[in-house]
């Protein structure tokens, strides 16, 4: 190795040492030690005590752990295809040319950057069954009163109502995709006789896929991570109905001390994600649309 | 039909703020009446007369400010060593970055705690920021594709000049990624300012609150005045509305690099 190569080398490795760093300190190695945490029983007090494969034993026998997971799918399985959908179809809107384009723009986006802790509280009154806006707005069309966050059937749902109103994020993303949709493609359909709805299907939607899968994979890993507004606006309830696979690890590891069995369910969780993650990378040469990088 | 969804992406927030400014006896009286006859200002001071608003409001902008440098400085250089230098071993780090991008992140939760409560770091204000100046995945790839666009005969000019590498990325690398460094700012300080669980699970002492736990304590004590609680979220919400107005342009150009990302 020549001078210049080993200042190479040494300069590379100067200038990424933060991420490095960063990378060991916290994945590689909390990752390696939660292999020693799923083996040991721990409540940080007394020692670890080592149980081998008795947190999954103690898994399969926790009915926790099933309704968990169960919920945590419904809320991700639901909610990101209709999130997906309202974030498009506000895209779509506004990709038009219409007036006050930036006071919408802003309207739909604020949302999604507020504290979560403000707007849960918010939307705990909202979904107020007594005074809430959201049952007022039913009642104006003979519909409701719905119980909302306090009937088992009705919390998810409202928690996915909820999530609707935080896409402004992934519309902006769909947005500025769309506005890349080249003009001449559309025009060159149009020659061809395709009405609108074609080009949309046609030149559109391959255009942007790559965007559409870039939400969906980022969406459905949030959302199976959900934490903030459930531990505000229901904590869980009612009768386990938003019990969230995080809630439940966060329950288990700081309101019970549990840590060897928080992080076993937090590993298990973290296989479900990466498997749901390697599936859609799969499947996305089918339909995802990457232009022939020349 | 867009008015009237764009109204009812608004109603939350002008339900808050219509909220805020009423008497404890207007809060619930149907139909809602949006704009207050009397406006009462002074619910804005009640909360802070209740409980120490001003300290929460202080604990955020540390931990927010100091996390936001963190990641700006580590995305810049991090990036710069992955962009402009040739090194082996360089794609590997690369890969590995984009690794970490997509792992879910409840998986570290528990162990990192562990670690921080060992090196005596629980109950400080470092877990919130300190791991922001490794860099995160994101701002360092988003700040890596920006630093691509821009012509490697700047560094060589530079670099026969006989300027280091450091020189290099401080004084001639760093003064053009104006955008994408105010795109890291901005979505840094966010991320910070709004962050819940982090504070939650390593924050206990009340004056060391941040403002959505200080809102959560708030609403927990006072749950049933709801003019004061709504004064109480106006008031942990208004930073990230007034951020917003004045950096609106750098909101969507963070967007669109981020749609970009999605390449």
């Amino acid at each position: 190795m020549s001078a210049a190569q080993r200042r190479d080398l040494r300069d590379g490795l100067l200038f990424t040492s933060p991420f490095i760093f960063g990378v060991l300190a916290l994945w590689v190695g909390p990752m390696l030690y939660s292999i020693f945490l799923i083996l040991h029983k721990w409540n940080m007090l007394a020692p670890p005590k080592f149980i081998g494969t008795g947190h999954f034993e103690r898994m399969l026998n926790d009915p926790l752990v099933g309704k968990s997971l169960v919920n945590t799918a419904y809320y991700t399985f639901i909610g990101v295809p209709l999130q997906l959908v309202v974030a498009f179809a506000l895209a779509v809107m506004l990709n038009q040319q219409i007036r006050g384009l930036s006071i919408y723009r802003t309207v739909y986006y604020l949302p999604s950057i507020t504290p979560a802790v403000a707007f849960a509280v918010v939307w705990v009154q909202i979904l107020n069954p007594e005074f809430g806006v959201l049952n007022e707005v039913l009642h104006w069309f003979g519909l409701g009163p719905i119980n909302w966050l306090f009937e088992p059937a009705w919390a998810k749902p409202a928690l996915i109502i909820m999530s609707l109103w935080l896409t402004g994020f992934q519309m902006i993303i769909f947005l500025a995709g769309l506005q890349g949709v080249p003009q001449e493609l559309q025009e060159a359909a149009e020659i061809d006789g395709a009405n609108a709805w074609r080009r949309f299907l046609n030149v559109t939607i391959p255009i942007i896929s790559p965007i559409i899968f870039f939400n969906m994979i980022i969406g459905i890993i949030a959302s199976f991570q959900v934490f903030t507004t459930v531990f505000i606006m229901t904590d869980g309830g009612p009768q386990n109905a938003t019990l969230f696979m995080v809630l439940y690890i966060y329950r288990n590891a700081f309101e019970l001390f549990r840590m060897g069995y928080a992080a076993s369910l937090a590993w298990i969780l973290f296989l479900i994600i990466m498997a749901f993650t390697a599936i859609q990378f799969f499947f996305a040469n089918r339909w995802v649309y990457y232009e022939g990088r020349l | 039909m867009m008015i009237a969804l764009g109204l009812t992406f608004l109603m939350p927030l002008a339900w808050v703020v219509s909220t805020s400014l009423k008497l404890p006896g207007q809060v619930f009286i149907t139909p809602i009446e949006w704009i207050p006859t009397e406006p009462k200002w002074d619910n804005y001071f009640e909360v802070f007369r209740r409980l120490p608003f001003h300290l929460f409001i202080r604990n955020s902008f540390f931990v927010s400010i100091m996390g936001t440098i963190g990641m700006v400085l580590s995305s810049l250089t991090v990036a710069y060593g992955l962009s402009r230098l040739r090194w082996p071993g360089r794609d590997f780090v690369f890969t590995v970055l984009l690794a970490t991008m997509m792992l879910p992140a409840v998986v570290t939760m528990i162990p990192v705690f562990i670690i921080f409560k060992e090196i005596n770091w629980v109950g400080t204000f470092y877990p919130l920021w300190v791991p922001a100046w490794f860099g995160a995945a994101f701002y360092i790839f988003l700040m890596r594709q920006y630093m691509l666009t821009l012509p490697l005969e700047l560094d060589e000019a530079a670099k026969i000049d006989g300027a280091s590498n450091f020189r290099i990325l401080w004084q001639v690398i760093t003064p053009l990624c104006g955008p994408a460094v105010a795109t890291i700012t901005i979505f840094a300080f966010l991320q910070h300012y709004n962050a819940f669980m982090e504070p939650l699970i390593y924050i206990s002492k009340s004056e060391m609150y941040t403002l959505p736990l200080g809102l959560l304590w708030f609403k927990g004590r006072f749950g049933n005045f709801w003019h004061l609680v709504m004064a109480a979220s106006m008031i942990t919400i208004l930073p990230v509305i007034l951020l917003f107005f004045f950096a609106q342009r750098q909101f969507v150009q963070g967007a669109q690099f981020t749609g970009l990302a999605g390449r």
